[in-house]
């Protein structure tokens, strides 16, 4: 126990561990945030589809050796998110088709390009890390961590500003439209809110393993609390619980950091389904 | 002018047409019914006047400075998934999403009349339970009270006293007419209850094979609601 809260204690005091820490914390916290909406709503095809789209504009991004890739990825997942919303809304193309289209495309034309393309010798380990999460988080640039913590600040606040919205878009749409919500705007800001969140989950736990960062504490939340505001701020809890604990453990143990994160969250899903199935659930 | 004018609407879905060259009109403080048989597109034309979708053809025009969010709906089914986590209090506050524009919290007045309502649905007990929880009819009496905060002007009823007890449909109507009579609420309202229909609404539209609007007096003179019920209605 001494030796690992030494070996914890020695590297709290390299400031990229202390900045890969407060990445974890920033962006689980986002992350869990939309977490019920995708779950519940239609927008977890979208959720789904835009992480395979990310890892298509990633490889993009590496084809054409830029240095901070961010700003392009984050374009094209904006983009392609405001493109599937509006697939999902036409009745006429079939929504699931069009996001099948889409997704499996991103993914077979990212791995092209960056089979023709690549700059490194280390195919493999580049794809690897594209769709698993960098090996370490520390591996971040500092201009990396600086726009990770500006977008997760701006993700919250727009969060908090528009959380009665968002309950009120997720829980009955044709009521909200009827009495005069402007639904298609609140779909369409929804809909950037999970791109952002994407691209920065993409940082932590790479693209294959989002869907399980957004949506594991929403579902471990959804089975002890019953009312939108206390899953919401327990996933939250949760998410940035595990994303500490895996974060921590992975540098220790030299584990990758998304898959070690996301096995947290699994245990604690476990946990979490036996104590609701206990207590019936709390009605808080 | 009149609150909700419909000229020579045509309803359907996808192009197939249900109902055509429905004409009829809505004053401010009107009480009016809207019945016929299953399927004959009476919650289909509740959402066409509500923009939830889109006429075939003919217009819908509102009036007496008529704004969106002034109008209360309580939907005949609300497709709430299964494991939607909400409280009671959640549900019915967010009728007053529309009046808040951009404003991203409740003010303390809309929680009063929030509570309000919520007591005046006689389910203040169940205000901390998650909605999905509750039995049909009660989880009918939230909707009601979430309508009822959305509304100051016009309210929709989607088949309000479905899944209720004969004594809370009592109450309901009661306090449907409360709002209609005190309030000046206009209140547009589907109903299969042809006795409560010629019981408390100023007006009648019958749609379905044959088409009925009028005052409640010459619906009752003109025999449809004997067609349309059999066994016929006294009243
Ligand atoms: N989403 C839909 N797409 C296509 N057709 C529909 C749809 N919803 C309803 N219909 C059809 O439109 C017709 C009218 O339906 P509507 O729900 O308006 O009937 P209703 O008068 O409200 O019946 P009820 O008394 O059972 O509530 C029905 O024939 C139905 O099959
Ligand atoms: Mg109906």
């Amino acid at each position: 126990m001494t030796a690992v809260l030494e070996k914890l204690a020695l590297y709290w005091q390299y400031p990229f561990v202390r900045y890969a820490l407060a990445v974890g914390v920033l962006i689980s916290l986002c992350s869990s945030l939309l977490g019920v909406t995708l779950v519940l709503k239609r927008f977890s095809f979208i959720g789904d589809g835009l992480s395979h789209v990310a890892f298509g504009a990633m490889a993009i991004a590496s084809v054409l050796h830029l240095t901070n890739d961010m700003p392009l990825v984050l374009l094209i997942t904006i983009l392609s998110a405001i493109l599937l919303l509006r697939a999902g809304q036409n009745a006429k193309i079939k929504g699931d088709a069009m996001v099948a289209m889409i997704s499996v495309g991103a993914l077979a034309i990212g791995y092209l390009l960056m089979n023709l393309f690549s700059p490194s010798g280390n195919l493999s380990g580049d794809v690897c890390s594209t769709l698993f999460g960098s090996t370490s988080i520390l591996t971040l640039t500092k201009t990396e961590v600086r726009l990770c913590a500006a977008l997760s600040v701006l993700v919250v606040a727009a969060f908090v500003f528009f959380y009665h919205k968002v309950f009120a878009v997720t829980f009955d749409e044709s009521f909200a439209a009827a009495t005069g919500v402007k639904t298609k705007v609140y779909n369409f800001i929804i809909a950037v809110i999970i791109a952002v969140i994407i691209v920065l989950a993409m940082n932590l736990v790479g693209s294959l393993l989002i869907s399980a960062l957004v949506i594991f504490p929403a579902l471990s939340a959804m089975r002890a609390f019953k009312s939108f505001r206390s899953v919401t701020v327990y996933s939250a809890v949760l998410s940035i619980f595990c994303s500490l604990l895996g974060i921590l453990i992975s540098i220790l143990a030299g584990t990758p950091v998304g898959s070690t994160i996301v096995a947290v969250d699994i245990v604690l899903f476990f946990v979490f389904s036996a104590l609701g199935r206990i207590l019936g659930g709390v009605h808080a | 002018m009149a609150l909700i004018t419909c000229q020579n609407l045509c309803l359907g879905y996808d192009g197939q047409e249900i109902l055509h060259g429905l004409s009829f009109k809505v004053n401010s403080g009107d009480y009016l019914c809207i019945v016929g048989e299953n399927g004959s597109g009476k919650s289909t034309l509740m959402r066409t006047i509500l923009g939830l979708q889109k006429p075939l053809a003919g217009q819908i025009l509102t009036g007496d400075g008529l704004r969106i969010s002034e109008i209360g709906y309580l939907p005949q089914q609300t497709p709430v998934q299964k494991d939607f986590p909400a409280s009671v209090r959640e549900v019915v506050l967010s009728g007053f999403e529309g009046s808040c524009r951009w404003r991203p919290f409740y003010t303390k007045a809309e929680k009063q009349r929030a509570e309000d309502n919520i007591r005046s649905m006689g389910i203040e007990h169940l205000t901390a339970r998650c909605y999905r929880e509750l039995s049909g009819g009660q989880q009918q009496r939230v909707l009601l009270a979430r309508a009822l905060c959305a509304t100051s002007k016009l309210l929709f009823l989607d088949e309000p006293v479905s899944g209720l007890d004969p004594k809370v449909t009592a109450e309901m109507y009661d306090l449907i007419e409360k709002l209609n009579r005190e309030q000046g609420i206009t209140i547009i309202m589907i109903s299969h209850d042809i006795d409560a229909a010629l019981r408390y609404a100023s007006l009648v539209l019958h749609i379905g094979d044959r088409v009925f609007f009028g005052n409640r007096e010459a619906y009752r003179s003109s025999g449809i609601a004997n067609l349309f019920v059999k066994g016929g209605v006294t009243g």
